[in-house]
């Protein structure tokens, strides 16, 4: 049984995350009267969904003629043909529904004079499967993620979710069946763990871009999601694929959306040169990404870099007139000028690859159940565990994720998974008793933080992980460049045990939830830097230098990477990518260009 | 630089204090959040204060500056002076140095029901609305909920449980302005009371600190003038 007088609650559906996906999910369920809570370690609304600026993508055709076809056509080149089209249909289908739905609950987007919802330009976006480019991209000014998180969390308190706010969750519970029952969380004001039980749990913890030194992510991005899974003994799918934002601002790591390319902002290098024609003659600034993200490091490389150290490129906007830029980019330029000291109405704003967003996490199907190869194939639900958003990998965005992608992915995937919830508890309407200590593991790792003298920081180990991920798991990547960052990962993580925290109080410990935070980080770039190291090719963001071409024959598949397995630690598989769609014919895989 | 910043731990049973920390820090560029996470990695690690985004746009990191209410993340740190006076928001609860209990703060959004209220039938597609219509709600959706204006008002700070606050109207007009609620005459008898609403005085603190450059003390006058049109 569980100790005496550690608070025990019990709903149908625990949710882990109060970003955008969380919240979608949470609305379904509420939404059909099952008791729901959600777990967020920050009051909803600071989650990191509200720092999303450009856009929403879904095939909407309010400015261009469209349809999602050619959207999913995008999403499946834009992936560099590792994502799953049956997903990828799933999404671009179900887009303008979701869309449509957030505009009946509220989100104020920006309007077209006919009445009817923005749509600007983004990245990899084309008509025709290839042809000019679309304009798909459905916006509330440059503060997109606000007016969606804003919306998902007021329709939330109308259908009276209950939400345990700066509740941080610590670890799965799993019976010996392997059902996920619930969460052990942190109560972070008073330092109690709590139990959760449900018969679904929901894991929706955003992003892990802490485990680089130059980031666009919140302080809070740190993976705690994957690093529960990882603990519980499933995999991470595609860790190798992060992305590396074109424009993020130097050293601050802020972003500047794409949208303001889609507004027809432009790269220049220190000669004034527009260079982005010579890498992508069609497409140019609106390119891919990480195509985007490889052309300014080779300018930066090839000495064309402006500032003292020519170490960024500049973004020009000046000639899209103050009047535009204060209604459609507000936010941007109080960013720029907040960061990186211009006023971009009167002076190009400095950028560089910074990043962005990962797009491996915990595999799932298109139902958002978290999957993993078992006994009888490489994709067995785990029962009672779901998971959505950028901690997922469903896979829509393959190895390279396109601008607005991913808030749509909350969005449908969110309310894909709360559907499917509310049929598992309805098929599974009895909770299965507990295992006999539930809260064992996350107890020891609460006490493991209020020993010993330590000779080691959280922060300066964090530090250095954040130094050797950047620094050897770049834009750019080699294997003895890769292999070199795993010896010094692992002399960091043999320093870990060495580390202790000099404050052991209970109450709103926020150096022992950065300790913990560290605990989930470690792993996250173990797995990416395994999992890029097997990779010999170069496939969307992961860019091996040693082999720079894509190798359909070898490597069209998705990696798994398990940190504890039985034939011993780091272990890799491999599952095929999913290449037949749901309804439509399969787009085979094709040179790249733009 | 030198700081002093307010420190209190409610397990010690000892009053809160201002601490003083010298950090060796070039402000250049540099913005508040960065000073006390510095202070919090190199010299005192149980310094507790909230953040998240570290862009402005999150709302968490609302502290008092040298006695104005800022975002710890976007106020640079160049041309502040020293020593750097850092305290929690005022009048809420401290939870612990730098952090509030916003329990009482989020009650007041809770109660003026910030979602759309629309009983019609949900149209195929959205549901149209001119440029201009749309433009009635810039100034209003942008609130980060930070509580950098409801806690610098004076009538919040002797009303803190009956007037809702800057931030809580500010929300309330936003879905008053939307062409697609149709609940406006709800909301105004919910707010057409001497203490939720008329206990603003137009000092306009709200405005003065307002990150974003939102103008609650005018969306509060639009309100009044909705009601005194609603009474003729
Ligand atoms: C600057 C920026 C701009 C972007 N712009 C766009 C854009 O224009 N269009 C687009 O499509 N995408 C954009 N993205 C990407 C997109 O915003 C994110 O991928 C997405 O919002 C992630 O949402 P989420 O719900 O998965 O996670 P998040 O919004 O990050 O939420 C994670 C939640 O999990 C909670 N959590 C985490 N760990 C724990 C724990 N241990 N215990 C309890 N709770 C926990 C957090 O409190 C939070 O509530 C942008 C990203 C960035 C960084």
């Amino acid at each position: 049984m569980t100790k005496p007088g550690i608070p025990r609650r019990t709903f149908d559906a625990v949710i882990v995350g109060g970003g955008g996906a969380g919240l979608r999910a949470a609305l379904q369920l509420a939404q059909a009267n099952l008791k729901v809570a959600v777990l967020s370690k920050v009051f909803p609304t600071r989650s990191h969904t509200v720092s999303a600026q450009g856009g929403i993508t879904a095939a909407l055709a309010n400015v261009s003629e469209d349809n999602w076809h050619w959207h999913m056509y995008d999403t499946v080149k834009g992936s560099d043909y590792l994502g799953d089209q049956d997903a990828i249909e799933f999404m671009c289908r179900n887009a303008p529904s979701a869309v449509y739905e957030l505009e009946h609950m509220g989100l104020p987007f920006s309007r077209l004079d006919n009445g009817k919802i923005y749509q600007r330009p983004f990245g990899g976006q084309s008509k025709n499967y290839g042809g000019d480019q679309a304009i798909r991209t459905c916006a509330a000014a440059d503060r997109t993620g606000h007016a969606l998180l804003h919306t998902l969390y007021q329709r939330n308190i109308a259908a009276r979710t209950q939400f345990f706010d700066e509740f941080f969750a610590l670890d799965l519970i799993r019976d010996d069946d392997g059902y996920v029952l619930g969460v052990t969380a942190l109560e972070i004001e008073t330092g109690e763990a709590w139990l959760f039980e449900a018969r679904a749990t929901l894991l929706a913890t955003g992003g892990a871009c802490r485990i680089f030194r130059h980031s666009t992510n919140a302080h809070i991005n740190t993976g705690d999601g994957l690093g529960m899974v990882l603990r519980a003994g499933l995999p991470l799918e595609d860790m190798e694929f992060w992305q590396f934002h074109p424009t993020g601002i130097p050293e601050v790591g802020s972003l500047i959306t794409e949208g303001v390319r889609g507004e027809g902002g432009y790269l220049v290098n220190k000669d004034g040169e527009a260079f982005m024609p010579r890498y992508a003659p069609n497409a140019k600034d609106l390119a891919s990404r990480d195509v985007v993200a490889r052309a300014i490091a080779q300018e930066i490389r090839a000495g064309r870099g402006c500032g003292p150290h020519g170490d960024y490129v500049h973004l020009k906007i000046e000639h899209l007139g103050a009047d535009k830029i204060k209604a459609r980019l507000p936010g941007i330029r109080e960013l720029s000028m907040q960061f990186a000291g211009v006023d971009p109405i009167d002076a190009p704003i400095p950028v560089t690859p910074t990043a962005h967003y990962m797009m491996g996490g915990i595999p799932t199907n298109l139902h958002g159940q978290v999957v993993a190869p078992v006994r009888y194939g490489p994709e067995e639900p785990t029962p009672g565990l779901y998971a959505v958003g950028e901690c997922a990998c469903v896979s829509v965005h393959g190895a390279n994720r396109l601008g607005g992608n991913s808030l749509l992915d909350l969005v449908v995937f969110g309310r894909a998974a709360g559907q499917h919830m509310i049929e598992y508890l309805r098929d599974n309407p009895f909770p299965r008793p507990l295992p006999s200590t539930p809260l064992e593991r996350s107890l020891a790792r609460l006490a493991r933080w209020d020993r010993g003298e330590g000779s080691e920081t959280v922060a300066g180990l964090r530090a250095e992980m954040q130094q050797v991920m950047q620094a050897h798991c770049g834009v750019y990547r080699t294997e003895a460049l890769l292999r070199e960052g795993l010896t010094l990962l692992d002399g960091i993580e043999a320093r870990l045990p060495a580390a202790a925290l000099s404050d052991r109080s209970r109450m709103f410990n926020t150096a022992r939830l950065e300790a913990l935070e560290l605990e989930n980080l470690l792993p996250i770039a173990r797995a990416t830097l395994v999992s890029a190291l097997a990779r010999t090719e170069s496939r969307g963001a992961h860019t091996r230098e040693d082999h720079p071409d894509r190798d359909d024959d070898r490597w069209l598949r998705h990696t798994l990477y398990f940190l504890e397995h039985a034939d011993g630690r780091d272990q890799l598989d491999y599952k095929p990518v999913r290449l037949k769609p749901l309804t439509v014919e399969p787009f085979q895989p094709r040179a790249r260009t733009y | 630089m030198r700081f002093r910043i307010h420190r209190y731990d409610p397990e010690s049973g000892a009053a809160p204090s201002l601490r003083d920390y010298e950090l060796d820090f070039d402000p250049k560029g540099r913005k508040v959040l960065d000073a006390l996470i510095a202070i919090k990695d190199t010299l005192d690690e149980s310094l507790a204060f909230r953040r998240s985004c570290r862009e402005g746009v999150c709302g968490s990191d609302g502290v008092n500056v040298n006695g104005r209410n800022v975002l710890a993340c976007v106020t640079p740190l160049e041309g502040l002076k020293e020593p750097i006076v850092i305290r929690p928001l005022p009048r809420l609860g401290v939870v612990r140095d730098l952090i509030v209990d916003m329990a009482q703060f989020y009650q007041h959004y809770r109660a003026v029901k910030p979602y759309l209220i629309n009983l019609d039938p949900e149209p195929e597609s959205e549901r149209p609305q001119s440029p201009e219509e749309r433009a009635e709600l810039d100034g209003l959706w942008e609130c980060i909920l930070c509580g950098c204006c409801t806690t610098s008002c004076p009538s919040f700070w002797w009303n803190p449980d009956r007037f809702l606050g800057p931030a809580a109207l500010l929300q309330g007009y936003r879905f008053i302005a939307d062409t697609r609620d149709q609940a406006t005459d709800e909301r105004l008898d919910f707010l057409e009371d001497p203490y939720r609403l008329f206990r603003c005085h137009g000092i306009m603190n709200c405005v003065e600190v307002c990150p974003k450059g939102l103008n609650p003390t005018a969306a509060i006058g639009k309100i009044k003038s909705l009601l005194v049109k609603r009474a003729l």
